[in-house]
């Protein structure tokens, strides 16, 4: 019962951060159809700037609380990789807008492997650890534990998905996010500037996955220029799975992926009578996507992307 | 303005009625080979309904689609009021008051009819994420207007008790209705319909009618594209004839009927 629970607890954890990300790729998907391979690395790039703010901050001034210092890491690496979204959207992607569909899908892949490079250039190729900086309180819940950051990680996500729905069901923007997302063409002869709309929509996921990543460096205490291509392709297949395009899909597929991966790694040792470890956990993302893939291509939630929510 | 004199007073009147409200000079458009628009000039004055008929395939929606930034235009020029129109995108031809429906009824058909409506306001509306996250008062001071303006103007095409129903789920008739209310709601001081009255029972005709009529009177200029021979010659204030991408007629309903290319563009030309 322990460890169900405690598998749960760390599924739960996971899973809310691979959503975060996951709803940069289907909202991204859900207006402009297209997939933006570079959405992982952004993720990466707010990881890794995050910790270098914090990094810097934790030399500079040891005795600050640990939260202000995540949180000034926080209010530098979301509007880098605000800012980083915007450029990739305009140089990589408006150019192509009317473009074959693969030839975007394209310069998407090419985006991610320069940011990967970049961030080699800049940071290295080796792991950096997070700086302890936060408290490090476990709690017992009826034996399993739980981490102050878990609780942190599982509240905050939550709370950043509420206000999502609520921006994109209940005011101005949102409704012309879902508009443009029905037609491009209709939504601007009602008025709808929908270069700033789509460039609202790069905006928010670019956000959430600088908020991610600086989640999944925390939670793993290390962050590195590669990290982003796993946690990216991880993100997609959670919204693949959820429906692409649908954001309640995005959230959906992202807990029950991180609920997947964390019970597959805590029983496949049993189930394969210890021929497989729980190193092989990442197989099951891409397992669960595959057969969505064959038995319900259109994810969960089904494909109705102008939906969308 | 200063008090007119007794003896102005009905010159005054027709000269206010005779402002131009479009202007539009010399559009050409052609799509490959096919030249769709050939030297389109015509004026449509405030407070007129004024028609824009022809055959199929004489043009009508492209130049709907040329007014409304949908297309450049290869010569000529548009103006609403003194505003420069070509060469704007559709938002922003939008912005200056020329808003529009469609020949296919093109609703967000997701969303529900309210909605719809409300995305028309968003030309007219500021407010942006930031405050309706911190539920600023002056976000939802705009919403809470929007949604009061959005409510009346389904009131106003007679459709508010499906407010929150899907466009999707609407009847043919109401659809239409919606798309003008959506219209509407960009505060345009131009409306440019396309073929509102299609597919459209004769009752359903009847309050179309009286709903133009009624938008007439309450200020809104109309430039109408429609099939319905009966509908626009009782409708329309002036109306110009387009065939092959040509105007072959332009002026009220009477002189435009007698006229003999606009006979021969519908009847088909006569040996002389």
């Amino acid at each position: 019962m322990d460890i169900f629970l405690q598998q749960l607890i760390n599924g739960l954890v996971l899973g809310s951060v691979y959503a975060l990300v996951a709803l940069g790729y289907t909202m991204v998907y859900g207006i402009l159809e297209l997939i933006n391979f570079a959405h992982g690395e952004i993720t990466m790039m707010g990881a890794l700037v995050a910790l270098a703010v914090i990094g810097a901050l934790a030399l500079a001034a040891p005795g600050l609380p640990g939260v202000l210092v995540l949180g000034a890491g926080l209010a530098v690496a979301i509007p880098v990789c605000v800012a980083l979204g915007l450029v990739i959207e305009r140089v990589a992607y408006r150019p192509l807008r009317n473009a074959p569909r693969l030839a975007p899908l394209i310069t998407a892949i090419g985006v991610s492997i320069i940011l990967q490079n970049v961030a080699m250039l800049i940071w290295g190729k080796q792991y950096i650890p997070f700086p302890a900086i936060l408290p490090e309180g476990r709690h017992q819940v009826l034996g399993a534990t739980v981490s102050d950051i878990q609780i942190a990680i599982l509240v905050l996500a939550v709370l950043i998905m509420l206000a999502l729905i609520l921006v994109v069901q209940k005011t101005r923007l949102g409704r012309a996010m879902r508009a443009t997302a029905q037609s491009r063409q209709v939504a601007s002869l009602m008025g709808v500037d929908v270069n700033r709309v789509i460039a609202a929509t790069f905006a928010i996921g670019s956000a959430l996955a600088a908020v991610a990543g600086v989640m999944v460096s925390a939670y793993y205490g290390l962050a590195h220029y590669y990290m982003g291509f796993l946690l990216g392709l991880k993100a997609f297949s959670a919204a693949v799975l959820g429906g692409i395009g649908n954001l309640r899909g995005a959230m959906l597929g992202g807990l029950l992926l991180g609920l997947i991966e964390s019970f597959g790694a805590g029983y496949i040792g049993d189930l394969t009578g210890g021929f497989l470890g729980s190193n092989y956990q990442d197989v099951f993302a891409f397992f669960v996507l595959i057969a969505v893939l064959v038995f319900r291509p259109s994810g969960l939630l089904g494909a109705r992307l102008v939906e969308r929510a | 303005m200063s008090a007119p004199k007794a003896g102005n007073l009905l010159s005054d009147r027709l000269d206010a009625e005779l402002t131009p409200l479009l202007t539009v000079s010399g559009v050409s458009k052609a799509f490959g080979g096919l030249q769709a628009l050939s030297g389109i000039s015509l004026r449509v004055n405030a407070g007129e309904i004024f028609g824009l008929i022809g055959p199929n395939g004489a043009g009508k929606t492209t130049l709907f689609n040329a007014l409304t930034g949908l297309y450049t235009i290869d010569r000529g020029e548009v103006r609403l009021g003194g505003l420069r129109l070509d060469g704007r995108k559709p938002h922003q031809v939008l912005q200056a008051g020329l808003a529009r429906t469609f020949q296919n009824i093109r609703l967000f058909a997701e969303m529900t009819a309210l909605e719809n409506v409300l995305v028309g306001r968003h030309a007219r509306t500021r407010s942006g994420v930031v405050g309706a996250v911190l539920r600023l008062p002056a976000t939802r001071r705009e919403e809470a207007d929007s949604r009061a303006h959005a409510h009346a103007l389904l009131q106003r095409v007679g459709i508010a008790q499906h407010a929150h129903r899907l466009a999707r789920n609407l009847s043919y008739g109401d659809q239409r209705r919606l798309e003008i209310a959506r219209a509407l709601a960009t505060e345009p001081t131009l409306l440019a319909l396309d073929e509102p009255a299609a597919g459209m029972n004769p009752a359903e005709r009847a309050a179309l009618r009286e709903l133009l009529l009624k938008l007439q009177a309450d200020g809104v200029t109309l430039l109408l594209i429609e099939h319905d021979v009966k509908l626009v010659m009782g409708l329309c204030t002036r109306l110009a004839v387009l065939d092959y991408g040509v105007k072959i007629a332009e002026g009220t309903p009477d002189v435009v009927s007698r006229d003999p290319r606009v006979v021969a563009a519908y009847l088909g030309d006569e040996m002389p």
